[in-house]
């Protein structure tokens, strides 16, 4: 298992190098605004790898709360915090974006405004794992990740409708796009894909050390009290 | 402000952020090496 | 069902006895939602006309604060005197001991608003320029929003350390959505301007999903304690 890590990293890592090269070459430039509109090609991966992460997580904690199985707790807890890892670079890559564009850092966006609130609700979900000190703790997680995954919905609709009532500008543009662009999108997307495959798989791997060296302590603990 | 620049700190501002977390993810790993070698000892 | 209901009750009377005969908690939190009115009225002193466009979120914000202070003590007798683990081995049903606290945390909260709303409609001499009778459903459907899930929250927090800040801490991101429509409509019904049902409704939607989700994963988290 040691060994595998190496063997597809270095891909991994090719394929990132590849796929910033067609970015920032090969991609046709935008006739409005320019190369800064290469941004996209770092920002729409990173957001649906995001979700798709969080809905990873979901689906961990679900089966963690019908099943039991601690190795869907430690999935869970991997998958929250590349997730918000990635999350993270779409906050900070669209109001990097928006200002050269649109002239301002921040607009209701609909899509910016959900992933905002995405990455509030699993940075609690975070914070709550590392301060919550039971062994309970898994339950409680999982607990927090459906009420999490209940109120993206709303929080959707909420804006939808906010913004039907208070016109702001639209991020990223909707409408169609040119299909080289789409092909360097889906080469990014995949590169990213397989580098946040690498960061999930490095972070259980830790987990898994963590439990380890948890089960040593107490049996050591054990050991001394029984002495 | 030239808004190529935008571009160039957006993509460093993904790998910047990206390091860190490794960064974090080596450390806590050396740490927990550290605490099992003690263990064992 | 009936066993629900009764256990419901008693939990509630007790609460609202043990409450009344010492009412030390409940003085210090009516002091402090006055206090948030005068403090937010000194921060923002807008015009009439600016009044009735922001009031909405002024008002919603006190309350929000006001009601973390409100849920942050929902266990702490319980906690105090080890009730929790006796509920845990009864019969009764988790969801009673929940609707209890939750139902007790909305008449609480509801009585720190009683207070605040005449409050900020004489400092910033609000008038509804909308169906004023509006503003009834939305206080009772937004602060129920936040009293099901801060109940739920604060029993979720009990195991952790800094409880009283992870409260909020959970309590915030969740309840985005239920904010901005309880903010909305009360802007709406104040400047009049358009009709406030979509936010309204959306409430209500918010309502019954997260008083099912809470009445369903209770009896979840009262075990893992």
């Amino acid at each position: 298992m040691k060994r595998a890590f190496p063997i597809f990293a270095v891909p991994t890592a090719l394929l990132l190098g590849y796929a910033f090269y067609e970015a920032m070459w090969v991609a046709p430039m935008e006739r409005t605004m320019g190369d800064v509109q290469r941004i996209f090609y770092y920002h729409v991966p990173s957001a649906w790898t995001a979700f798709l992460l969080f809905f990873v997580n979901l689906v961990a904690s679900v089966t963690y709360l019908v099943r039991r199985n601690p190795k869907a707790d430690a999935v869970a807890l991997v998958s929250a915090e590349v997730g918000v890892v990635f999350c993270t670079i779409v906050l900070v890559t669209g109001p990097i974006w928006a200002r050269p564009v649109w002239g301002i850092w921040w607009t209701w966006d609909i899509r910016l405004t959900t992933t905002l609130v995405l990455w509030l609700i699993y940075v609690s979900y975070l914070v709550l794992r590392r301060f919550s000190d039971s062994s309970q703790t898994p339950k409680l997680a999982a607990v927090l990740a459906i009420f999490g995954a209940l109120d993206v919905p709303l929080v959707y609709f909420s804006i939808w409708f906010f913004r039907t009532q208070h016109p702001q500008p639209v991020i990223g543009g909707g409408g169609s796009i040119d299909p080289r662009m789409l092909h360097v999108l889906l080469i990014n997307w995949l590169a990213f894909s397989c580098f946040a495959v690498m960061l999930c798989w490095a972070r259980y791997r830790l987990e898994r050390l963590h439990r380890e060296v948890e089960e040593a302590e107490s049996m050591e603990s054990l050991h001394e009290s029984t002495r | 402000m030239n808004p190529v620049h935008y571009l160039y700190a957006a993509y460093i501002a993904t790998w910047v952020i990206h390091g860190v977390y490794i960064g974090s993810l080596e450390r806590r790993y050396s740490r927990l090496r550290q605490q099992m070698k003690d263990l064992r000892k | 069902m009936s066993s629900l209901r009764s256990v419901t009750w008693a939990t509630i009377a007790k609460d609202i006895r043990l409450e009344w005969r010492s009412k030390d908690a409940l003085n210090s939190m009516l002091f402090f939602s006055l206090l948030v009115v005068v403090i937010f009225s000194f921060s923002f002193d807008p015009t009439a006309e600016e009044s009735r466009e922001i009031a909405g979120g002024l008002i919603w914000v006190a309350f929000l604060f006001a009601a973390v202070v409100a849920l942050n003590q929902t266990w702490a007798r319980e906690l105090r005197n080890q009730v929790l683990d006796a509920y845990r081995v009864s019969p009764a049903p988790a969801t009673a001991l929940f609707l209890a606290k939750a139902l007790g945390n909305l008449i609480l909260v509801s009585l720190l608003e009683a207070l605040m709303a005449p409050l900020f409609m004489i400092f910033y001499n609000l008038r509804a320029l909308g169906p004023a009778w509006q503003l009834i459903p939305v206080a009772l459907l937004g602060t129920w929003a936040l009293v099901v899930n801060g109940t739920f929250f604060a029993a979720m927090s009990l195991r952790t350390r800094s409880r009283e800040i992870m409260l909020p801490l959970l309590l915030f991101p969740i309840s985005i959505p239920a904010v901005q429509s309880m903010v909305e409509a009360t802007r709406i019904i104040l400047a009049g301007d358009g009709n406030a049902r979509f936010w309204i409704i959306l409430l209500l939607t918010y309502d019954v999903v997260f008083t099912t989700a809470c009445l369903a994963l209770f009896e979840t988290v009262l075990q893992a304690e």
